[in-house]
């Protein structure tokens, strides 16, 4: 046996990437699925509706999470793809009475084709380039929502209102609620499908890529084919986050969707670890509360508090979330021990 | 937790039923959420952080000015708690600061909010949630919609009665002009264009030619050249700073002197008058409804003297050059007048009724004449302007105090 099929052998030998270095333990899973599902009954509205937006923010950063994670390829573009899930669902909403739940999907289509043709490009950019390509779409897409021959439907600068729904079945339960526990059950499912995903042999070939391209292809992975298909599902997540977005916050804007949205969702992704798909949620509490913390401590010099903030993460725990939690689990194994 | 609310809200029923008994005078009072007999709270979202964050210094003028006014003893002795966040300039953020100050703070009302946006997409929820949105900081027209929108209003002049101002202007002034208008194709320029067209009326047809910029073109050069061979006298400019800077310098440079206009937003000596050259800056007009801080012919104005000395006093590291101070001043000026007109009446319903029923009031940073008047079936309190020609290094107001009504 040749030293590069014993390479290759004990690549397959081993689960490509061990169950724990990517998902949280089930018990855990449970505990928080729990708290998930209870605590909205016990708060108020506002904070429920600051609850499904972590989830969204969350799903937002696990699409960033899958690309850059999975396959190794930077993007400040996610709040393009954001933006058009976030439309598609409006438009579909507001001027064709599509039921919302029917437009998510769609918005995942849509955005996947999206991601997919920006993909195409993107394969003769790596690193730097590719975030700055990314960065290019981003900075563009508030200004195409602007176009004059779409505002008839995306109405320009005004943005678009769109309207809560209300819990089906005479359900008893607020609109908040309800959304809450609706997007609750698209998170989880595209939890699952992306661990599934990642786990899967298209996941062990993003991983490839993203470990080395070269190696990668001489194994026989389409290292073209999986770095576009990457950015489509990563896409297309976003796309539906997006969506949820536009339903829980009843308006979209082109000033919803800057440059700041992008940066925000890699900040999260870097906040909650890189490749570690729990962080997300974790990465998207930090963009969502740790500015409003941060506002608390000085109105005049929030963005300087946040930059403390966020500097002191990056220099205490550079692995962000992932690191916490493996220190927690250490800790909590040498207790049972003694 | 709920169980806990409600024995507060058993015991303060209790209280207030007892405190109703004993004196039949103070039955009168209601309140809703955020009022009470010490204190008002008063919510508001400014872009502190972000790209719009030069116009904090609204939101600060505004908060010092409430200041000013608990140091007085408050409003009917109850004392203003202003509750101001930042939203960035970011509508997402904007509904979670506005449900925040709504159901988390339980802020009677949210004023002065800035930003079109921004505002828009608070509007329907507040809206639903019957909690005024008083005294929008935007120029857009949209918030005088009493009908759909009956807890939401405005207090600037909107650009669309500024530019029915320029259309009576010209009507009046040169009748057989000629007028070339240069806008910018977005919200703000659409909402001049249409103000514009209706002030004309029949007389539309005297827009020879309008033309359309968008924001991310380098230079306007071509777009002026264009309007000066259409035969144009009279070119209005509605265009924000950098692109009215450029176009009054290409105008000189191609040897063009029309009667020049430049909307309200770009009329700023040291952002665009001084770039673009004063020289040919000369004789320009546009029109105003503020005083402006920097200007000394207000030195002995009762009105500015007032608002010098509410900076010196609660206020010192505020620029009285920023227009943003005079703005929030007059702004938190007309909602204290609101506050007092509701007296012991402190519900959410009351504080509209009495925002829709100001009569001639005129805050001290305002020009002299120009009145705030409401009615339930107007909400755009401030609807008229002066005209000011350049001259020299200083804008001179000149003419009378037009009024942006289509009728007279």
């Amino acid at each position: 046996m040749s030293a590069a099929e014993e390479v290759v052998e004990g690549h397959q030998a081993v689960e490509a990437v061990p169950k724990r270095a990517m998902t949280l333990g089930t018990g855990t899973s449970l505990v928080v699925l729990a708290a998930l599902l209870i605590a909205p009954v016990f708060v108020k509205n506002f904070i429920i509706f600051q609850m499904t937006m972590l989830l969204i923010y969350g799903l937002a950063v696990l699409a960033l999470n899958i690309l850059t994670g999975g396959s190794g390829q930077f993007s400040l573009g996610q709040s393009a793809f954001y933006a058009v899930g976030a439309y598609t669902t409006a438009v579909l909403m507001e001027h064709f009475n599509v039921n919302y739940a029917l437009t998510l999907p769609i918005a995942g289509i849509v955005c996947f084709g999206f991601g997919f043709l920006f993909g195409q490009p993107a394969l003769r950019l790596s690193g730097v380039y590719l975030a700055l390509a990314t960065f290019a779409l981003a900075t563009a897409m508030p200004q195409l929502l602007k176009l004059n021959f779409l505002e008839h439907w995306t109405g320009g600068v005004q943005g678009l209102v769109v309207t809560k729904p209300d819990a089906p079945f005479g359900l008893p339960m607020s609109q908040d609620m309800w959304l809450y526990y609706f997007t609750l059950v698209v998170v989880i499912a595209i939890y699952i499908f992306s661990v599934n995903l990642l786990r899967s042999r298209s996941g062990r070939a993003f991983m490839a890529i993203r470990d080395n391209e070269i190696a990668a292809s001489a194994m026989g992975v389409d290292v073209a084919l999986y770095k576009t298909l990457a950015f489509g599902v990563s896409a297309a997540i976003t796309g539906i986050a997006g969506s949820l977005g536009a339903i829980a916050v009843q308006f979209v804007a082109p000033d919803s969707y800057t440059i700041t949205l992008a940066i925000s969702l890699f900040l999260g992704m870097v906040v909650g670890g890189v490749g570690w798909l729990p962080g997300s949620i974790v990465g998207a509490a930090f963009i969502i509360f740790v500015p409003n913390i941060a506002e608390g401590i000085s109105k005049g010099l929030s963005g300087a508090v946040f930059g403390v903030l966020l500097f002191l993460v990056i220099y205490l725990v550079p692995h962000g979330a992932r690191q916490v939690a493996i220190l927690g689990q250490q800790l909590a194994g040498k207790l049972r021990k003694n | 937790m709920t169980v806990a609310r409600f024995q507060v809200a058993a015991v303060s029923a209790a209280l207030a039923l007892c405190t109703a008994m004993s004196s039949p005078a103070l039955a009168q009072k209601k309140y809703d959420s955020g009022a009470s007999d010490t204190e008002i709270k008063i919510g508001n979202i400014m872009p502190y952080s972000g790209p719009a964050s030069a116009y904090a210094a609204i939101g600060k003028a505004e908060e010092a000015y409430f200041n000013k006014v608990n140091a007085e003893g408050g409003i009917n002795g109850r004392k203003i708690k202003f509750i101001s966040y930042d939203d960035g300039y970011s509508p997402p953020k904007t509904v979670e600061q506005a449900r925040k100050l709504v159901e988390s703070d339980g802020v009677l009302l949210i004023f002065g909010s800035l930003g079109t946006s921004t505002n828009g997409a608070i509007r329907k929820y507040m809206n639903d949630k019957k909690v005024p949105q008083l005294f929008v900081a935007s120029g857009a027209s949209k918030w005088n919609d009493p009908k759909q929108y009956p807890w939401t209003m405005g207090w600037q002049p909107s650009y669309a009665s500024e530019a029915r101002i320029y259309a009576k202007f010209v009507m009046k002034e040169k009748p057989d002009a000629k007028i070339g208008v240069l806008y910018q194709n977005d919200d703000f320029g659409k909402d001049y264009l249409k103000g514009l067209k209706d002030g004309l009326g029949a007389k539309a047809s005297m827009i020879v030619l309008e033309d359309g910029y968008d924001t991310s073109e380098p230079a306007i050069d071509e777009h002026v050249v264009k309007l000066k061979a259409s035969g144009a006298d009279v070119f209005l400019s509605i265009t924000t700073p950098k692109f009215a800077a450029q176009a009054i310098k290409k105008a000189a440079e191609i040897n063009w002197h029309p009667v020049h206009i430049i909307s309200n937003v770009s009329a700023s000596v040291g952002g665009v008058l001084e770039p673009a050259g004063l020289e040919v800056s000369q004789g320009i007009l546009s029109a105003s409804y503020a005083k402006d801080g920097s200007d000394p012919q207000w030195n002995a104005d009762d009105g500015m003297k007032k608002f010098y000395n509410f900076l010196a006093q609660y206020d010192p590291k505020a620029n009285k050059l920023d227009a943003g101070v005079v703005f929030g001043y007059a702004a938190a000026q007309t909602m204290v007048k609101v506050l007092q007109m509701c007296g012991d009446e402190l519900t959410r319903e009351n504080v509209m009724k009495q925002a829709a029923s100001l009569k001639d009031f005129e805050p001290d940073t305002l020009l002299p004449g120009i009145k705030i008047n409401t009615a339930a079936d107007n909400f755009a309190p401030i609807e008229q302007l002066q005209m000011m020609r350049f001259k020299g290094r200083k804008w001179e107001l000149f003419g009378d105090i037009i009024s942006s009504d289509l009728g007279h």
